[in-house]
């Protein structure tokens, strides 16, 4: 059923469709609307969940951790400073292979204090051994939520899905909710092989020594390496009975493109409809969005580039001291297989928003340049 | 795709009109996006919020620049900000006013629309006297003018977005549908 | 090779990361490796001063005593000799011995 809705909302439907179990949160700027739906669906009685209140998100995700360990399925969500105070957490999650699924509001660090869209607090935890999705639309938020705790739960590592504050967190659109029946024969409950047992009492995460330690690092890559297919598996599943397809990364207009524009977040969205406009004007361009970054989608990545002579990737985050993270990973994916420029731009840090003149600016300069560039800083005032 | 900007003032319902614009929209068989302007908000001070309505999925991600209607909730507002910024040559204006449309002077450029919604919220006892609550008036008025959606995706619309006092809420749309005067 | 997780009172060989469950979780080895080997004082109760109020056992840290008949009992396959529960008892009724004598 088609329904209008914020992307807030949205992870709040999702994270309610997928029959969550225990939900733990703390609020944040931009995310509290998330979890105040949450706690009002649990008090209502409308989902048969624990909901715990905590005194932070450190809290939040040890709580999550906990349940999850017990074989519960678990949710969060947070923004900006709370996901860095769960850090520490996020590694626990990640190395216990829990499947816990976390909703982030992309927010700008602090200080200056900010509650505008930045994906600098997700992408400072991309390698927590958390799968990581940028989603673009409530539709996504949604779908992604419910996605994720299948695929989770199959190659057990936690999920994080982000998405821009207020642009999409705070946006009202139209979103197809799935039927309750729909979703619960795509995602059946979580009958963990592993789990906490007062019955088979065991102790889990005890000191682990480098003859073994080693090998459970190894374990979590291959882990990664497979959520690859079980991803594109799920997604598949997932279009089957919705009619909604998704995947590790989002080619629009690429096949024949000159130059390719990597994008993602709610700036992809913005640069499809780009895209259309320059084509119009004659130009052969096409936009990449990656959905996941961990995964890395490596091979889909440098299939969709196919023969395209040039990439512009926009980051709306910064590695101070280096260049945009996405542009970074994108450029060691090229290495060895594709020998093309790659233009690196950034954009909207802090919420500075990102207008179809901005991207249509981007792509002219990159059109306009055959060498890769230093680090080039759209609407900068300098 | 029509995209519309609303000024109001912070705790007026900027925001929430634009969701119920949106919602109406949406029950008229469109694809919507609202959202209010990214900042803090102020009680009294001028706040923003757009509405995109499109018949194919909104993918535009960025803010309301270059609208092609504007909807202003507060008569005072047209004197301390410039609703017609970046508004599109030939568009709208709606103005919820009790003066004549002559009385304002936008230049010939625009089209300016009065409608009286804050009789007709307390008319319809909608809100306080002092802070009457004009959404539905206005999207009512919205749908004569835009003829984008009918009347009834505008009830729909209130029964899918405002909890309390439908009928009401019904009646003072369908009070400001009529009281626009085609040109 | 199959995952192990069921545990097993014989130590398991682990070949690789195939043997291994996907994350830190014990197989059994408490079960064969008892910690009373680790112990050189050996802690003795005496039940004509224990009053019963069980710190003892809150405070095991193994936990290797055991409320049997409403009684604590300290099973020394497992006691460690840590004296936690000398120092915590709060009747001095839990006597140190010295192993091997
Ligand atoms: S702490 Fe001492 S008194 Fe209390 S139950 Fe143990 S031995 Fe007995
Ligand atoms: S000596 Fe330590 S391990 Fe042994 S029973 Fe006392 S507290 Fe437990």
């Amino acid at each position: 059923m088609k329904k209008t809705m914020m992307g807030n909302y949205a992870a709040s439907w999702g994270a309610q469709l997928s029959r969550v179990q225990v939900i733990a949160a703390y609020p944040i700027t931009p995310q509290t609307l998330i979890v105040e739906k949450l706690s009002d669906i649990v008090a209502d009685g409308e989902l048969k969940a624990k909901f715990i209140k905590v005194e932070s998100e450190h809290s939040a995700m040890a709580a999550c951790i906990g349940a999850s360990s017990t074989g519960a399925r678990a949710y969060t969500a947070t923004s900006a400073q709370g996901l860095a105070l769960m850090h520490e957490m996020l590694h626990w999650a990640g190395l216990a292979r829990l499947p816990i699924v976390m909703a982030n509001v992309n927010r700008a660090m602090a200080p200056g204090w900010s509650i505008w869209a930045d994906q600098n607090d997700s992408l400072s935890q991309r390698d927590t051994g958390w799968m990581s999705i940028f989603s673009s639309s409530a539709q996504d938020i949604l779908d992604s939520t419910i996605i994720s705790y299948k695929v989770s739960e199959k190659v057990l590592l936690p999920t994080l899905i982000s998405f821009d504050a207020f642009f999409l967190s705070h946006t009202v659109e139209v979103v197809d909710m799935p039927e309750q029946e729909l979703v619960d024969k795509f995602l059946p409950p979580y009958k963990p092989e592993y789990k906490m047992d007062v019955n088979d009492p065991r102790s889990f995460g005890a000191l682990t020594d480098e003859q073994y330690y080693y090998e459970f690092r190894y374990k979590m890559q291959e882990a990664m390496d497979q959520a690859i297919d079980v991803i594109k598996e799920t997604c598949r599943e997932y279009e089957e009975i919705t009619g909604r397809h998704y995947d590790l990364i989002h080619a629009y207009r690429c096949e024949d493109a000159d130059m390719i524009m990597v994008t993602s977040g709610t700036i992809a969205e913005t640069t499809n409809v780009t895209v259309d406009t320059l084509r119009e004007e004659g130009h052969k361009v096409g936009n990449l969005q990656i959905r996941y970054i961990r995964p890395y989608p490596k091979k889909d990545i440098l299939a969709a580039i196919g023969g395209a002579k040039k990439l512009a990737v926009i980051d709306r985050n910064i590695s101070p001291g280096y260049s945009g993270i996405f542009s970074q990973e994108l450029k060691s994916a090229l290495y060895n297989e594709i020998d093309i420029p790659v233009r690196s731009y950034i954009a909207g840090l802090g919420g500075r928003d990102v207008k179809i003149e901005d991207i249509k600016d981007i792509a002219y300069n990159a059109l306009e340049h055959d060498e890769p560039n230093d680090l080039i800083w759209k609407g900068v005032k300098k | 795709m029509i995209e519309i900007r609303m000024h109001g003032r912070g705790g007026q319902g900027a925001v929430k009109a634009s969701f119920v614009l949106a919602e109406a929209a949406f029950q008229g068989g469109k694809y919507v996006q609202a959202f209010p302007r990214f900042g803090v908000e102020r009680r009294g001070a001028p706040v923003e919020a757009f509405t995109r309505i499109d018949d194919k999925p909104v993918q535009i991600r960025s803010q309301i620049y270059y609208p092609d209607g504007v909807i202003v909730l507060d008569p005072t507002l047209t004197e301390v900000v410039d609703v017609t910024k970046g508004l599109k040559k030939g568009g709208w204006i709606l103005i919820n006013s009790n003066k004549n449309p002559e009385e304002y002077d936008f230049g010939d450029e625009y089209n300016v629309y009065i409608v009286d919604a804050t009789d007709i919220a307390v008319q319809n006892k909608l809100g306080s006297r002092s802070a009457p609550i004009v959404n539905t008036a206005i999207v009512g008025a919205f749908a004569k003018i835009t003829g984008l959606v009918e009347i009834d995706a505008v009830y729909k619309g209130i029964e899918n977005s405002i909890p309390r006092f439908q009928e009401e809420n019904k009646k003072a749309a369908k009070q400001a549908y009529d009281s626009i005067k085609s040109e | 090779m199959a995952i192990k997780f069921q545990k097993s009172d014989k130590p398991i060989k682990i070949e690789g990361a195939h043997d291994m469950p996907p994350m830190p979780a014990a197989l059994g080895s408490m079960l064969f490796n008892k910690t009373g080997s680790w112990r050189n004082v050996r802690p003795v109760i005496d039940y004509d001063k224990c009053i019963k109020c069980f710190i003892c056992w809150k405070f095991c840290p193994e936990p290797a005593i055991k409320i049997v008949d409403e009684k604590p009992v300290i099973d020394y396959d497992y006691c460690k000799g840590c004296l936690m529960c000398v120092e915590e008892c709060p009747k001095d009724a839990i006597n140190e011995e010295l192993e091997g004598k």
